[in-house]
């Protein structure tokens, strides 16, 4: 029933991707995402494309996977394109009926800023799927300690991502369980009008609520009773090292920034 | 009315990585008036099949056939036949959502459209039923309530849609020994009273006392199912199971082993005293 949000779903499988050091893998997903707003032609999307379709493959990873992320998505990319499409102020006019004026500069703007849109959802999915949520924020603590100098709270930080991400799958859970339970005592959350809807959800959220912050409670006694005091002096069972895949996988991203680089200086000729 | 399963497999998120056979070929009939009992280790997939039963989840193949009626067919009302077959999951209590007691055990007879005043009796009914006193509790917040109450009252919001049909997921599930026989003696009341019931449990001990049938599963399969006395007498069927027996059929055993002239078939605390009873006027060695 709610198994269809895959942003932040973890793909437990095995593959070279999935071992690379999750620092590596966060610093690349954003080098990757600066170099989809490098690119400006349709060589270079395709090559991103291609660059994504790849490493997906190398983890295993379904494609369709990658493409059910952007599901939610789909109306804020309908709207960027909508909109950029009509309110371009110069260019050639393409075509103009009544008020609708497109001209070539807001269909070119449309299509790059969806386009930039959708691989940026892309690139981080990928990250998510094959980063497990403790990985990610252990990388992303150690990427943010340099921070502590000026008292920036790396760990609570960090510390509060993974407990939420921990807790996603967890609250689905609940809310399919809750759902059903409150199904198997008539209750309807599928027709009606908007204000009908919305009173539905009460019976479902009240409880949801209640169960977080139960579940909450019972956590933070847990980590107290296990000594937790904030991550001064904590040391780690698994140990962050760099290997020849991270090597590897830093060139790979590298060669495809300069292919796009490259490739914008020879043909400069736009999207088309 | 009868629910019958006919050859019903259930696969979790089919065709991903999370993919996971929960019930394989699972056929069973589970007749009016019955007391069944449904037991079998953690993740055996009891939930997923009483799930199956008032049409929460869909078979991925497989019929479920109430009173000879394929439940999944296109002209099913399953809203009403959730009404008609109760089902309380684990840990009901976390279901509770009203400000008051009464408004929570009136959600399920309000979703069916009763009339106010058949509402308020069905709510008197309900919490009579689990021993829930109406003037005390009726305007109580249910947040308000001990453990065991909250228990009482999430399953009096099932009841109060007066099923015929009651299926219970672990009712006595992290009570104390009092709230549990509270719930137990609640249910073969009911059970007395006509209503059929299914319920999931751990305790042999109790479904000795209460189950007429008793359906053990395993890894998503049916592997036992008859009178407690019929599968309570295969012992090592049961410990393969992790299951076990209950202590009185435990006993009884580890007499026999002795050379203590018992029957085999004893299960029940009860029957086990008078058998021993019989022995020792009979003057046979103890």
């Amino acid at each position: 029933m709610l198994n269809n949000i895959t942003i932040g779903q973890y793909y437990p499988v095995k593959s070279c991707i999935h071992d690379l050091d999750p620092r590596v893998k966060i610093l690349l997903t954003i080098a990757l995402i600066v170099a989809v707003f490098l690119v400006h032609s349709a060589i270079g999307y395709a090559l991103v494309l291609g660059f994504l379709y790849l490493t997906c493959r190398l983890a295993h990873v379904p494609f369709r996977m990658l493409l059910k992320g952007l599901k939610p998505l789909r109306w804020i990319l309908v709207l960027t394109f909508v909109l950029n499409l009509f309110f371009a102020a110069d260019g050639d006019i393409l075509l103009q009926w009544q008020f609708i004026t497109i001209r070539k500069q807001g269909l070119l703007n449309a299509l790059h800023y969806s386009l930039r849109l959708l691989f940026l959802v892309m690139g981080t999915s990928l990250l998510t799927l094959t980063t497990s949520p403790i990985q990610l924020s252990d990388g992303m603590e150690m990427l943010m300690s340099p921070l502590k100098v000026i008292h920036f709270p790396a760990h609570e930080l960090a510390m509060m991502m993974s407990i939420a991400l921990r807790f996603i799958p967890t609250l689905m859970d609940e809310t399919d369980k809750i759902m059903k339970a409150q199904m198997a005592r008539g209750a309807d959350f599928e027709s009606g009008n908007l204000i009908a809807r919305a009173k539905a959800m009460v019976p479902l959220l009240v409880p949801l609520f209640v169960s977080a912050f139960r579940r909450a409670g019972d956590l933070a006694m847990a980590m107290e009773a296990r000594c937790y005091h904030g991550g001064e002096g904590r040391t780690r069972l698994r140990v962050l090292k760099l290997g020849r895949g991270d090597l590897w996988a830093s060139l790979a991203v590298a060669g495809l920034i300069g292919l796009i680089i490259v490739e914008g200086i020879v043909l400069p000729g736009g999207l088309w | 009315m009868s629910i019958e399963l006919r050859n019903v497999t259930h696969t979790y998120s089919a065709g991903s990585a999370f993919q996971s056979t929960a019930l394989r070929d699972v056929s069973l009939k589970i007749e009016d008036g019955e007391f069944v009992a449904l037991v079998g280790h953690t993740g055996c997939g009891k939930s997923t099949l009483v799930q199956h039963l008032n049409g929460l989840l869909k078979p991925t193949s497989g019929q479920v056939l109430v009173d000879g009626e394929d439940l999944n067919g296109a002209n099913v009302n399953r809203r009403e036949l959730r009404q008609r077959v109760g089902l309380v999951f684990q840990y009901p209590e976390y279901q509770l959502f009203e400000e008051t007691v009464a408004k929570d055990i009136a959600f399920g007879p309000r979703n069916q459209g009763l009339p106010e005043d058949e509402i308020d009796a069905r709510v008197r009914r309900a919490m009579a039923h689990v021993h829930l006193d109406y003037g005390k509790y009726a305007g109580r917040s249910p947040f308000e309530l001990s453990g065991g109450q909250m228990r009482r009252a999430a399953i009096a919001g099932v009841l109060a849609m007066e099923p015929s049909t009651l299926i219970l997921d672990e009712p006595t599930a992290g009570l104390d020994p009092h709230g549990r026989d509270r719930i137990l003696g609640m249910l073969q009341e009911l059970h007395r009273d006509g209503t059929t019931i299914v319920m999931v449990s751990h305790s042999m001990d109790d479904v000795a006392k209460l189950a007429t049938r008793v359906i053990v599963m395993d890894t998503g399969t049916v592997l036992l199912s008859g009178t407690p006395r019929e599968v309570f007498a295969q012992r090592e069927a049961m410990d393969k199971a992790g299951l076990g027996v209950p202590a009185a059929a435990r006993l009884c055993a580890a007499l026999r082993e002795r050379g203590v002239k018992l029957p085999s078939e004893l299960y029940t605390p009860d029957e086990l005293r008078e058998a021993i009873l019989r022995l020792w006027k009979e003057g046979q060695p103890c």
